[in-house]
């Protein structure tokens, strides 16, 4: 079974040359993935994390890069051209990790309207990202034919409004944006939480948990810090042993079916990278892969929802 | 010293004049076309990258426009990428007003000035109505009227913005009502370079307030000297210099080793623009019927247009204006000539701008910019991606033995290319 690695990154610099310092030491490393850390306030400071993906795609080869975009004062429809346009520019190692942003602050921000209680925050992201799957979907694969003889540059029947109606939002389509080389990005979500467990369980395929004595909600990735010795708060397992120990748990919850980690490394990506790594290929946990991002992670290749209806049809 | 010449590459749109069925036509999405483009204008010591947007797929009687070139990556997503494989060109994007909010574009485009050290530019454009607004959660929430009362607001909003250098804002006014924390430092130009494209009183107005180039329409020599004249007339009222707002109009072009050779390709390219079907498609914009069952190598339709609001097509700038006197003009001309419809439509849409040998065109443009007909030009080509390359390998040069044209970027930010504080 495939065991996964990736690091969360959060440089809070606005200097190029660190982002591609960091997604370099991951690229190299073979790991699978950096989830780029963001909040729709900004706060801490941080450069917004899609444009980071995008900055980094042409300048690494191997990694998935997976920005996190907020579902609730953004446009569904620009978070889904964003985020195919990521997948094109890195040719298929797009990703999303989803976000909801419930603080009265951030609302002010876009000062449209107050603050939505946590089951509407989740509600929402919920259709958020139903439509953003949409509009990926609303082309064909096969939509530009590029014909001659008819004049026509594509075929329209192959491109699909989606007539995305809900209690907050409806988006029409299709998207202006070909659908992306990985068809549906990978979707990531944190599930730190029960609540938001069904969320993630439901909408995403990458539900991120905490692992904790006796209640690790798997499968999924185990989200941890590594922290080599200091403690620290945190939603995430917090590790300040040594690298070695840090593998030791790694295998351990491998058996118990974890389907890979996320490591929130801080300043000490180097450490992840020169030595964790080795150490799990050496013990057979962790190889590095080719391909998509959603191959590295196992995951089936995205049927196109509309090409099934017209099938049916 | 000669005025310089400010040089834009516009990625090919999507519409009719990029050439998709061309053996040389490559994909307009692969992120290879745009690296090759902006490398391209990069090598030829051009000011800026540019990038248009429209946020919903053309439709012609309720079905997506099938005939041109269509789908394209998102603005700022791709504008990132390339300054990962670019240096010094400017990136220039654009971004509707409507249908986006301060706080979030602002903070976009000041990532973007960040992460290219200082190349970002954002043209302005609006729209109201329900086309585009139905892939937004307020629909076509803003009356035509206001559309520009929006923009000018937005972008007021994004300089209290950028001018907090991360710290708090509070913005009370009509169109926004926010408040909070920035989060974004300073970034390397302050405020990203300021492009605006609309054509009507108000945009001219919201040009001249708020702007720092227009990407005009006005090709024609006497034409774009007056639009020159009445944009750069109205900037004393706002306390700027003529030299603080450049006017570069969105041109086309075509190469030859002779006039003779450029006249010819000219033509086949324009062949290539207009398909029958595009013919057919453009003559019913002016007839507003469906003209399918007319055969575009013969002759103009008997019938006459029909009157009343246009149906045909939705999400494309500009309109026809005076249908039956166009359709009168277009009949005349086409019996006079013996012109096919067409060949008639090849005649009176686009013809290509600057049509000749290097030397020729060289001298064209440079005559355009020293008569004040513009600052610069925003140059369109046929051909993705490979459209600009023939231009940079021949044009290029004579315009920097002129010394109109920088041999090599003297500065690192856009608005240090540009000249501007
Ligand atoms: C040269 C030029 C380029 C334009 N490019 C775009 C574009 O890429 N996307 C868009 O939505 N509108 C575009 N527009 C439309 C303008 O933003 C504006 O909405 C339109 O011109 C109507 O405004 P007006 O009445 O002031 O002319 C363009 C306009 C001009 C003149």
């Amino acid at each position: 079974m495939t065991f996964s690695l990736g690091v969360l990154l959060d440089a809070r610099s606005f200097d190029a040359d660190e982002w591609v310092r960091l997604a370099t030491l991951a690229d190299e490393a073979r790991l699978d993935y950096v989830t780029i850390e963001d909040t729709f306030g900004s706060d801490p400071a941080r450069p917004e994390a899609s444009l980071v993906a995008a900055r980094l795609a042409p300048v690494t080869r191997h990694v998935g890069l997976v920005p996190v975009l907020t579902t609730t004062h953004t446009e569904p429809f620009h978070l889904s051209t964003a985020l195919a346009t990521v997948d094109w520019v890195s040719r298929g190692r797009g990703g999303w990790q989803v976000r909801v942003s419930g603080r009265p602050e951030e609302a002010k921000l876009l000062g449209r309207r107050s603050s939505l209680p946590a089951e509407e925050l989740f509600a929402e992201a919920a259709d958020v990202v139903e439509v953003v799957r949409r509009l990926w979907d609303s082309w064909q694969d096969d939509a530009i034919i590029a014909d001659v003889a008819t004049g026509r540059f594509i075929d329209r029947d192959r491109l699909h409004y989606i007539d995305f109606e809900g209690k907050y939002f409806s988006v029409r389509g299709p998207s202006i944006v070909p659908r992306p080389p990985q068809g549906q990005l990978p979707v990531f979500a944190l599930a730190h939480t029960a609540e938001v467990h069904e969320f993630a369980t439901r909408v995403a395929d990458v539900v991120i948990v905490t692992p904790a004595p006796g209640a690790l909600e798997l499968p999924g990735v185990a989200d941890v810090v590594f922290s080599p010795g200091a403690a620290i708060e945190s939603d995430a397992h917090v590790h300040t042993g040594s690298v070695g120990e840090l593998a030791d748990l790694l295998a351990g919850w491998h058996t118990l079916g974890a389907t890979g980690a996320r490591v929130r490394a801080g300043d000490h990506l180097e450490a992840v990278t020169g030595e964790l790594v080795p150490l799990l290929r050496e013990r057979g946990l962790f190889e590095p892969r080719g391909g998509t991002l959603r191959e590295r992670l196992g995951l089936p290749t995205a049927t196109n929802r509309y090409v099934q209806e017209a099938r049916v049809a | 010293m000669p005025k310089q010449v400010i040089l834009a590459a516009h990625f090919p749109g999507v519409n009719n004049t990029t050439v998709w069925s061309d053996p040389a036509a490559g994909s307009q999405i692969d992120f290879a076309s745009f690296e090759h483009l902006a490398r391209t204008a990069e090598r030829g010591k051009f000011d800026f990258f540019f990038l248009a947007e429209g946020l919903a797929l053309r439709e012609q009687r309720g079905r997506i426009h099938d005939l041109d070139v269509v789908g394209r990556p998102d603005t700022l997503t791709v504008l990132s990428a390339l300054a990962a494989v670019t240096t010094h060109l400017g990136l220039a994007g654009t971004l509707n007003a409507t249908f986006h909010e301060p706080y979030e574009l602002a903070r976009q485009l000041a990532t973007l000035d960040h992460l290219s050290g200082g190349r970002a530019a954002w043209n302005v454009v609006t729209s109201s109505g329900p086309f585009f607004g139905a892939n937004f959660r307020r629909g076509g929430f803003l009356p035509y009227e206001k559309r520009y009362e929006r923009a000018g607001e937005f972008i007021r909003t994004a300089k209290e913005l950028w001018d907090t250098g991360g710290g708090e804002f509070a913005h009370r006014g009509d169109q926004f009502d926010i408040e909070g924390r920035f989060g974004i430092p300073r970034s390397p130009q302050g405020y990203p370079v300021i492009l605006q494209a609309g054509d009507s009183d108000g945009g001219r107005e919201l040009a001249a307030a708020n702007a720092d180039a227009v990407f005009s329409r006005h090709h024609q020599l006497e034409d774009a000297q007056e639009f020159y004249r009445d944009i750069k007339g109205r900037l004393p009222r706002y306390g700027r210099t003529p030299e603080s707002l450049k006017i570069i109009p969105g041109v086309s072009f075509v190469l030859g080793d002779t006039d003779a050779d450029a006249a010819e390709k000219a033509h086949h390219i324009r062949r290539q623009q207009v398909s029958p079907q595009t013919a057919i498609l453009l003559l019913e914009q002016v007839w507003n019927r469906d003209l399918s069952a007319y055969d575009a190598e013969g002759p103009l339709p008997d019938v006459d247009p029909l009157d009343g609001e246009t149906t045909i097509i939705q999400g494309r700038a500009g309109q026809f204006a005076d249908r039956l006197d166009t359709a009168a003009e277009w009949r005349a001309r086409a019996e006079q000539k013996n012109l096919s419809i067409r060949e008639l439509i090849i005649e009176v849409t686009g013809r290509q701008n600057f049509i000749g040998t290097p030397e020729r065109v060289a001298s064209s443009l440079n005559e355009y910019v020293q008569t004040d007909a513009c600052d610069g030009f925003i140059l369109v080509p046929h051909l993705t991606p490979g459209g600009l390359d023939e231009f940079v390998d021949t044009v290029v040069p004579l315009l920097q033995e002129r010394g109109v044209l920088r041999t090599d970027y003297e500065t690192t930010t856009l608005r240090g290319h540009l000249g501007l504080a």
